[in-house]
């Protein structure tokens, strides 16, 4: 799980869900904000995304949720050439993804419940075959005694915490999260990342972009490292923690 | 917040917000302009019965001057008019008008004469024609001769092109105006449903995130948008109705009702008005919608 990403480009054997081939992107007439980036993820995997501010970790994620198309180059979902896929097609792929937004999105005039388990209303799920698992869910994630709160009355961790509910709550095949622990402390971050490698444990592939150097450090997880638009190789870190703060 | 939540009992909210603080005045401007139109329409209506009663009026009736010829009176003279006129088929009725109403018709013109009885004032017939096949003027003025009778035939032909004239440019100026007024309530509509999406480009954005379809989100803002549409449609169209039944009411007799006679019957003209503006803002935010994510 250690091999740097950019190899696994090379190895189509690997049951991959998701394949960047040559992808550039850029928004409108703007200059190129990714550029030529080849990557390919396994299914079952848990990636980082790392970079300074305005690398092109949000514009890469938005590439996998299909909020935005490359310029150039093919990107590869669920073994489907995207640009290949039928519109029809778009919204379902959509439906096998979660994403926690770097704003969070979450709907302010609806209950904290009611935003956890929009994903699965869209999906055309029956409120008497959802309403337990979204109730649980929330005790999960800490917020069983806020379930009816609308989100502007939630902490910033809570508010986290219920959009990751909510982009996990249809079980998605892939996990996108841009920054979410952007807005909490050490600890609160620590207990999402022990989230997600919870739900990676359960099949879900995982993939965060984030500039929180110490929680990557933290973890043995390979790493995206984005550099103005290219990917390119991990600069070297400073004091390893030598595993003992591996979490 | 400190109520206990009982997820058992959830019931999925609505993903728009219930109301918006937009809604009174939205309603409000909606409901005004469905009125108007409704108002229009009605007016319409009634114009258009309006001429056709004075022109059927007309048509029913004749006017006959005769003008006393050799020793006859003109009373005489006007009695073998009316006589022979009644004999004509097609007319059902010949009556020889009292001289006093020849001479309130002339009295303007002569002033305040004491002694008419000197002057050759002509005499008048009122002829009622059978409405359904009326006695031409050549008809009568063919018969009155035959007879040796002095007289013009007036079937008010020359009123009739006028009134016609009249209520075809009532109709027409009455329709432009409904439609021009309907184009307004419609484009209000529209305006009006694609700033509330506009507004509310966040639900619209995490609807399509998270994987719904362009007609969910679409069907949504539809549904929304139809009930604020018929509901200002119906308070304008209950609005115009009861003008129109208040015209009705208080225009018995000598008040509007001659000039615009609005019939019980005419106020359902304003039935479709909900319908319509819901048709309206149901295309307008269909087409919106979708123009906002395509452009997400
Ligand atoms: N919606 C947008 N329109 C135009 N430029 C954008 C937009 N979003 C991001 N960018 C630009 O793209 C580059 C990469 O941004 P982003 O992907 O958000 O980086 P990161 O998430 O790593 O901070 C930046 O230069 C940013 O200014
Ligand atoms: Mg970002």
């Amino acid at each position: 799980m250690s091999r740097n990403a950019n190899d696994a480009a090379e190895d189509p054997s690997a049951d991959e869900i998701l394949r960047f081939a040559g992808v550039s992107m850029r928004y409108g007439r703007g200059p190129d904000v990714l550029s030529d980036i080849s990557l390919s993820l396994p299914r079952g995997s848990f990636h980082f995304i790392t970079g300074p501010s305005g690398a092109g970790k949000s514009s890469l994620l938005k590439l996998i949720y299909l909020a935005a198309k490359p310029s150039a180059g093919t990107v590869r979902l669920f073994g489907e050439d995207v640009a290949r896929m039928a519109p029809g097609d778009l919204p379902r792929a959509r439906r096998r993804i979660g994403v926690v937004f770097q704003d969070l999105l979450l709907l302010d005039h609806l209950s904290a419940f009611d935003n956890a388990a929009l994903p699965l209303r869209i999906a055309g799920h029956k409120p008497s075959e959802y309403r337990g698992d979204v109730a649980e869910l929330l005790t999960w994630v800490g917020l069983g005694g806020r379930m009816n709160a609308l989100p502007p009355t939630l902490a910033g961790g809570e508010k986290q915490r219920l959009a990751i509910a909510r982009a996990v709550v249809n079980r998605p095949e892939i996990l996108l999260a841009d920054e979410p622990t952007g807005n909490v402390d050490h600890e609160m971050a620590l207990r999402i990342y022990r989230l997600f490698v919870e739900l990676n444990r359960l099949g879900t592939t995982v993939i965060i972009a984030t500039h929180d150097q110490d929680l990557v450090a933290r973890s043995s997880r390979p790493v995206l490292h984005l550099d103005r638009g290219q990917l390119k190789p991990l600069p070297p870190q400073g004091p390893q923690n030598g595993g003992a703060g591996r979490v | 917040m400190s109520e206990p939540f009982d997820p058992a009992r959830w019931r999925p909210a609505a993903f728009l917000p219930e109301r918006d603080v937009r809604d009174p005045a939205l309603i409000f401007a909606i409901a005004v302009l469905c009125f108007l139109a409704c108002l229009t329409a009605l007016g319409v209506i009634a114009g258009d019965r309006a001429a056709h009663g004075w022109s059927g009026q007309l048509k029913g009736e004749a006017t006959v001057i005769v003008r006393a010829r050799g020793g006859e009176t003109p009373d005489a003279a006007a009695a073998r008019a009316a006589e022979t006129l009644a004999g004509v088929p097609g007319v059902s009725e010949a009556r020889a008008l009292e001289k006093e109403k020849a001479y309130d018709l002339i009295r303007p013109w002569l002033g305040d004469v004491t002694d008419l009885e000197d002057l050759p004032v002509p005499r008048l017939v009122a002829v009622s024609l059978d409405r359904k096949r009326p006695a031409t003027a050549t008809v009568l003025q063919e018969a009155l001769k035959a007879q040796g009778v002095d007289a013009v035939v007036d079937d008010h032909q020359i009123w009739i092109k006028d009134i016609r004239r009249a209520a075809g440019v009532v109709r027409l100026s009455g329709a432009s105006i409904f439609l021009l007024i309907a184009l307004a309530a419609a484009a209000v509509v529209a305006f009006a449903t694609r700033a509330g999406l506009a507004a509310r480009r966040d639900v619209v954005q995490v609807l399509h995130l998270a994987g719904a379809e362009d007609n969910q989100i679409a069907n949504l803002f539809e549904l929304r948008f139809a009930r604020v549409a018929a509901i200002s449609g119906a308070l304008g169209a209950i609005a115009a109705a009861l003008t129109g039944a208040l015209l009705r009411l208080i225009g018995g007799g000598a008040g509007i009702t001659p000039a615009l006679p609005i019939a019980w019957l005419d106020l359902l003209a304003v039935l479709p008005c909900p319908l319509l503006a819901a048709i309206v803002a149901v295309v307008a935010a269909r087409l919106t919608a979708r123009r906002l994510i395509q452009d997400l």
